[in-house]
């Protein structure tokens, strides 16, 4: 049976109002790791880069690793949300939240790690192309500062995209609680009131919101690809890097996603909202990008194999054969092997079905990331211009940090408004009118009102929608 | 806020509220911008609601867009200009590489000009006097009239329940 308005309300603010041991301890654990995070970042302030491992000619490793994987993660939300709103699909309504919110998150963390990486991080307002006394103006060919924009217009939109579906629920928020909550969601909902003018600009906006920035989460992810592939290093210079990230970003966002609904689902007791369906829905989208993402790692490798240039194949064999083979190994047992069965058999793709595909998943694009970036920078053109790389424990330290930081803000956000759009589920429960009536027009001299009111039947043309 | 309103429990009740409101019009001493309807949700396919669905914000977001396309051009071009980069001849202004950040820009601007329209047209923020009810976020439908004129508040009353079943409330 549908539930209520008021039910829908009552289920989706208890969370946000009511708190259980499990949160704390949740709260606790995510704010220790971001607290082992600001503890190595003090560190690497206080001893200088050097602390990081780092060395020639390996200059971009964990960090840049780390980078692209939250970029990549903030792929899936706002995108997939985008295109369900777009495509009108129903169920979802449910996970249009979550997905946004990881959006607005991953993508704040990965913004954070250019700047760790800086020498001198206090600076990096020095980024910003604005006029400045030292006359130091960005350099609008390198992809870093491509990147600049692509982030600030992807994290603009996201940002927007999740906080206006926020609006009317902050407003239910306002009028439904007392004290210092009352001031907040005042403050949030910014007076709205609800009348049909505001629904209809509200969800205009959306549309819109919703058509500008899937070319923006495309674009995003390419420009990252680009940081690599602008630059003549043996298998990065690619044109298929483009296409290769954004099926990459979209596989572990996806994956990322149906983890944080899973976390949701259990922890928040949103289960009669966030069915089997919903996770069955994303399973098929995952078992499609695994296959895609199979598709374009098969594809760059393949062509470099029959290419055959030297400098390329010392980046293959060290990859497949050598010493990244148990990376290589791991990432095509976590990305293919173990999701397919489980995502492609109707019978194994559950809850738990998805969730052990997913989180292998993510496991294994955090290595696809890794493994793109460094066993190439470890083997550039010439043997003595070759290095190895370790990471040291400020980088480990910053990395634990960073998922640490994701769960931390999610937990966060879950205590500020309903993680599902209140409004947005009424709506879905609600049936469209069967018919469609003429407008009554204002009439100054109001001479029939009465027969109008009187009247069952005054609008007598049904137009069938 | 004074105000005169009845709650509805169904869209198709508040409807017909609505059009005995507009269809009384002058004889009752309103005008249509006194008529307010508040809901909880979006009520789309019901007049009160499609009545107002005529809106620029797409024309403005793409006026908006190329306005940011534009500081895109300049922002690039006059700082290669201004500070030229040594690039051992090649050129000075990068149409390819600008190009990513006109694209940017454009897209920021498409946001930007969307949401700030939704602000001014939707009155938003707005941190005055509004009329509501809780009982909206128990799915009701408010369809009230604002600043009624005393003669007219028996006669409201009676089309308010003439619709169909109400709960009548007003503000002072």
């Amino acid at each position: 049976m549908a539930k209520t308005a008021e039910q829908i309300r009552g289920d989706l603010l208890r969370p946000v109002f009511e708190s259980g041991a499990g949160y704390w301890l949740g709260v606790g654990i995510a704010g220790s790791m971001v607290l082992a995070g600001v503890f190595a970042f003090s560190y690497q302030v206080y001893h200088g880069l050097g602390v990081w491992g780092l060395n020639w000619p390996v200059f971009w490793a964990f960090d840049i690793t780390n980078f692209v994987f939250w970029i990549g993660i903030s792929h899936a939300g706002t995108l997939i949300s985008a295109i369900l709103r777009l495509a009108n699909a129903g169920w979802r309504r449910p996970v249009t939240r979550c997905a946004e919110a990881i959006t607005v998150f991953a993508l704040s963390i990965g913004a954070i790690i250019p700047i760790c990486h800086l020498g001198r991080p206090w600076l990096f307002y020095w980024l910003v192309p604005y006029p400045n006394e030292r006359h130091i103006w960005p350099n609008f060919r390198s992809p870093l500062l491509w990147d600049f924009f692509a982030i600030l217009t992807y994290l603009t939109g996201s940002t927007i995209f999740l906080f206006l579906p926020i609006i009317p629920d902050a407003a239910a928020a306002r009028d439904l609680t007392r004290g210092w909550r009352k001031k907040l969601y005042a403050v949030l909902s910014l007076g709205w009131q609800g009348n049909p003018k505001q629904w209809h600009r509200l969800e205009s906006a959306m549309h819109i919101m919703a058509i500008a920035i899937i070319p923006v989460a495309v674009s995003v992810h390419t420009i990252v690809s680009w940081d690599f592939a602008m630059t003549p290093v043996p298998m990065w210079h690619s044109t298929i890097f483009g296409p290769y990230f954004v099926t990459g970003a979209i596989f572990s966002g996806v994956a990322a996603l149906i983890l944080a609904m899973a976390f949701l689902r259990k922890f928040l007791h949103l289960e009669e909202y966030l069915e089997p369906i919903h996770f069955d829905n994303l399973g098929k989208l995952l078992l499609t990008m695994s296959l895609l993402w199979f598709y374009f790692t098969f594809a760059e490798r393949l062509t470099t194999w029959y290419g055959n240039d030297v400098s390329e194949m010392n980046v293959f064999w060290t990859s497949i054969r050598q010493n990244f083979a148990p990376l290589f190994w791991t990432m095509v047992v976590c990305n293919l092997i173990i999701p397919f069965p489980l995502l492609a058999i109707k019978k194994l793709r559950t809850i738990t079905g998805t969730c052990i595909a997913s989180a292998t998943i993510v496991i294994g694009m955090w290595i696809e990331r890794f493994l793109i970036i460094v066993p190439a920078l470890e083997h550039k053109f010439l043997p003595y211009a070759w290095g190895t790389y370790r990471p040291t424990w400020v980088e480990d330290t910053l990395m634990v940090a960073g998922f640490g930081m994701m769960g931390l803000l999610y937990l966060l956000f879950s205590k500020l408004v309903p993680m599902i759009s209140m409004w947005e589920m009424e709506a879905g429960v609600r049936k469209a009118p069967l018919v469609r009536r003429p407008a009554v027009r204002f009439e100054p001299g109001g001479a029939t009102a009465k027969a109008r009111v009187a009247d069952p039947e005054p609008f007598a043309t049904d137009v069938s929608r | 806020m004074k105000a005169l309103y009845a709650l509805y429990s169904d869209p198709d009740t508040a409807q017909r509220a609505v059009n005995a409101l507009k269809s009384s019009g002058g004889s009752l001493g309103i005008t249509e911008r006194q008529i307010v309807v508040v809901t909880a949700e979006p009520f789309d396919g019901y007049d009160f609601s499609d009545e107002h669905s005529q809106t620029r914000i797409f024309t403005i977001a793409s006026f908006a867009a190329i306005l940011g396309a534009i500081l895109g051009y300049w922002l690039t071009r006059f700082t290669q200009l201004s500070y030229p980069l040594p690039t051992g001849g090649m050129p000075i202004v990068t149409s390819w590489t600008n190009g990513i950040i006109i694209y940017e820009m454009t897209m920021l601007g498409a946001v930007v000009g969307a949401v700030i329209t939704l602000l001014v047209t939707a009155r938003l923020p707005h941190f005055g006097e509004s009329l509501s009810d809780p009982a909206i976020w128990q799915g009701k439908i408010l369809v009230g009239v604002a600043d009624p004129p005393d003669r007219s508040r028996p006669e409201l009353e009676k089309h308010f329940r003439l619709a169909g079943p109400a709960e009548i409330k007003s503000t002072s």
